[in-house]
């Protein structure tokens, strides 16, 4: 063999070896370039979905490793980097039976945060660590050690306590020092004077053989305040993953025509001028003008109308709409600042800028709290030192009143309670994007709903099914069950028919035609089949020579939506309807809704207008939205929430979303939020009441390390047994 | 109580080779699936190793 050919692979031993044809044939995949896949798959839930998904991964060639995170129900994969290959990978995955999604760029962004967390976790680990062998090490001095064998604990426990200290307690450190640069003060400034200061006046009366020090209870205030810390983040971090998911569910792509033919580009990528193929079923990408084809579109998402438009050749159309029958030629127009998402984009974000600030319940204790201890233990330094001339008493006393005034049960009273609230409303269905919101809602007294999507499913229903004739029906249906277009759909769903029809033909734009028997039998648009076209949302029937029969259609309140007004108004909530249809159909069901205040015809511009107005007269209003239309007054709104079913823009300016769509979620939403409020306020005052006890003691100088402990451990249990009885709430 | 002077340094150790598998298990992020750790166990699959077969 010559030196200069290459040998067909590195390693002799295959090249003499044949392929048993045991395994698939492996690709050479050394020279290739590698790729991490992540695939959001929500269904894998048990120990045999992790081994069905990562098996069936691992036999393909290209791939060299999976691995099913279950927590997150997500998979990684490596795999060669090769176009298309995530949706190979999807197709192979929807074979065995899991549905899986791609996941986007804000995916490797949460990998990158994740770090934070590990962060966060070895910090708490340390501070647990430190502060358990340091109790163990002051049990002795408590129980009434003397002397040598005192000063050698102590000074035992300084050794594990100060770097531990420096390590774990940094957070409070960098944040409070941040504050107090901007003359501002937040709770870690108090934070971090108390873990300080007890730990220097510690380590002064260890070095000059005193009695007290307070190592064991300035690790105890930083691992119980780490654990708060640490509830906060995982409950953000949770639902920012979730956000991110429901992100990718609406892949921005397009199909554009160009010279080699059709290819898929993302929409930065469109220029003006270009030509888009938009098949039926799909949402127009941009704003545009017709050049070929006929179709209906859906403008439901865009400004509530459920009627259809018609469009051919010429028309413009905006993105967002949903083509209903025909393939249709589009050429992309305005793609820069024109755009109507871009309008809606505009108002989105004066909206979100004209929104009041909110102060949480959290940052409205810390700014009553915080200068209360700090004046209380400046005022027992003073006044011990002027009283007694004895300034290292003073000092003593004043770590003293900062340790047991305890802001660690302060510092569990939030996160302990919205992490019981989140996961819980995330177990049955409500996606939260922060803890805020969660305050926001239990203070609202209205609710305002959005109609199309939102009330109700947004989808046609059949509504003179009875003045139809037997016979027309069963037509109809036969017709019906050939097409895909939804009228087509909702009339073979409300009748059924085994007639047999020849010749049918889908005319993309008008209907379907076919013949029964002789008789020609058209199912179309009104001007095809020889109807005026009306109000309503019509298909008409034509037999033959006799007079079309016409199919009315209209939206449909979601099932549960009467139930859920009625159970809001019980809860005391005034409910109301803000709605872009017509005022007919608004009345409607805003009369089978039971909704007496109702208004139609709102632009996006007036939703947020007449949002700001209810803000004004002193209303916290929740909004409930799905459309485009919607997105800027549900950033307007005090809170909001969106279907999952709603489009992008909506579901990125809303506060929660609803992930199974069911609007009961609403009230039981809101019966949490309550309760929550109700469990954050009681645990404030279970804190008060434990410094009440314990203040007056440590100011007149009775307090001693071992009290310090106990009124620390035991209040900060005390709230986070309080916190989880949420996630027991009928 | 001279035997506090092996006993203290015994425990430090104990304490800190148990912080440092702590650490070890954070940097091999066994806490990033806490839910399909608990599935995982239940496979013969992953008893020899933790990738499985």
């Amino acid at each position: 063999m010559n030196a200069e050919t290459p040998s067909p692979a590195a390693c002799p031993a295959c090249v003499a070896l044949p392929d048993s044809g045991k395994h698939a044939p492996r690709l050479d995949l050394s020279d290739m370039p590698m790729r991490r896949v992540e695939l959001a798959l929500p269904t894998v839930h048990c120990a045999a979905c992790i081994s069905a998904v990562e098996r069936s991964l691992a036999n393909r060639p290209d791939v060299t490793g999976a691995r099913v995170n279950l927590t997150l129900k997500r998979v990684s994969i490596t795999v060669a980097d090769m176009p298309d290959i995530e949706d190979s990978l999807i197709a192979e995955l929807g074979r065995l039976g899991y549905p899986a999604r791609p996941l986007d760029g804000a995916v490797l962004a949460k990998a990158e945060s994740d770090k934070a967390g590990r962060d966060m976790l070895a910090r708490l680990g340390v501070a647990g660590f430190a502060m358990m062998n340091v109790m163990l090490l002051s049990i002795s001095v408590w129980a009434g050690a003397e002397g040598y064998t005192r000063v050698m604990m102590h000074w035992v426990s300084a050794a594990i306590a100060l770097p531990a200290i420096a390590f774990s307690a940094f957070p409070f450190f960098k944040s409070g020092w941040g504050a107090l640069r901007h003359a501002r003060l937040n709770m870690d400034v108090p934070i971090s004077l108390a873990i300080l200061l007890s730990a220097g006046v510690s380590l002064f009366e260890t070095m000059e053989g005193g009695d007290h020090a307070y190592f064991d209870a300035a690790l105890a205030l930083t691992f119980f305040l780490l654990i708060g810390r640490f509830l906060d983040y995982k409950t953000r971090a949770t639902a920012r993953s979730a956000a991110s998911e429901l992100a990718a569910l609406e892949v921005q792509k397009a199909r554009r025509i160009g010279e080699n033919g059709e290819e898929t580009v993302p929409l930065d990528a469109l220029r003006e001028g270009d030509i888009l193929a938009v098949a039926a079923g799909e949402r127009l990408p941009v704003d545009g003008a017709v050049i070929w084809g006929d179709s209906e579109l859906d403008p439901s998402m865009l400004t509530g109308e459920t009627l259809p438009q018609a469009v051919g050749q010429g028309a413009v159309v905006r993105a967002g709409m949903l083509n209903i029958s025909g393939p249709l030629r589009i050429r992309a127009e305005g793609l820069g600042e024109e755009t109507l998402l871009k309008q809606i984009t505009r108002l989105v974000e004066t909206a979100e800028s004209s929104r009041n600030r909110y102060t949480s319940l959290a940052e409205k204790a810390a700014a009553i709290y915080a200068p209360a201890v700090h004046l209380l233990s400046l005022a027992a330094f003073i006044g011990w030192g002027v009283a007694t001339g004895d300034w290292r008493l003073a000092v003593n006393i004043a770590a003293a009143v900062l340790i047991i005034t305890c802001p660690c049960a302060l510092g569990l009273a939030v996160p302990a309670v919205l992490a019981a609230a989140s996961g819980r409303l995330f177990a049955q269905g409500v996606l939260l994007k922060d803890g805020i919101s969660l305050e926001k809602l239990a203070e609202i007294d209205t609710v305002v709903f959005d109609k199309t999507g939102t009330l109700t499913t947004g989808k046609p229903a059949l509504t003179n099914a009875d003045q139809i004739s037997d016979e027309n029906r069963t037509i109809a249906a036969a017709m019906a069950q050939h097409s895909a277009h939804p009228l087509s759909k909702a009339i073979a769903l409300a009748f059924s028919s085994d007639l047999e029809i020849s010749d049918i033909l889908e005319h993309p734009g008008f209907g379907t035609s076919g013949k029964l028997g002789d008789t020609p039998v058209r199912l179309g648009r009104a001007g095809w089949c020889g109807a005026e076209a009306g109000e309503q949302t019509a298909v008409w029937l034509k037999v033959g020579d006799t007079a079309p029969v016409g199919f009315f259609f209209a939206d449909q309140l979601r099932p549960e939506a009467a139930e859920t007004v009625r159970a809001l108004q019980a809860a005391g909530l005034a409910v109301q309807l803000l709605s872009g249809d017509v005022p007919g159909t608004v009345e409607n069901m805003a009369r089978e809704a039971g909704i007496e205040q109702w208004r139609a015809h709102a632009t996006p511009a007036e939703k947020v207008d007449a949002l700001m107005a209810l803000n004004e007269a002193g209303h916290k209003v929740l909004m409930v939205g799905d459309g485009l239309n919607d997105a800027a007054a549900l950033a307007a709104a005090h809170v909001s929430m969106s279907p999952a079913s709603a489009v992008d823009a909506s579901r990125s300016s809303a506060d929660m979303i609803i992930i199974n769509n069911d609007l009961r979620q609403i009230v039981k939403s809101h019966r949490v939020a309550v309760a929550s409020k109700r469990r954050i306020i009681e645990n404030f005052s279970i804190a008060a009441i434990y410094n009440l006890i314990s203040v007056p003691l440590a100011l007149a100088g009775f307090a001693t390390p071992l009290m310090a402990a106990l009124a620390m451990s035991t209040s900060s249990i005390t709230v986070s047994l309080n916190s989880m009885r949420i996630g027991r709430m009928k | 109580m001279n035997i506090l002077a092996v006993l203290i340094p015994v425990s430090l150790i104990l304490g800190g080779i148990g912080l440092f598998a702590f650490f070890w298990s954070i940097k091999n992020n066994q806490f990033e699936d806490p839910k399909g750790n608990a599935e995982r166990i239940l496979s013969d699959r992953f008893d020899d190793s933790p990738d499985g077969d």
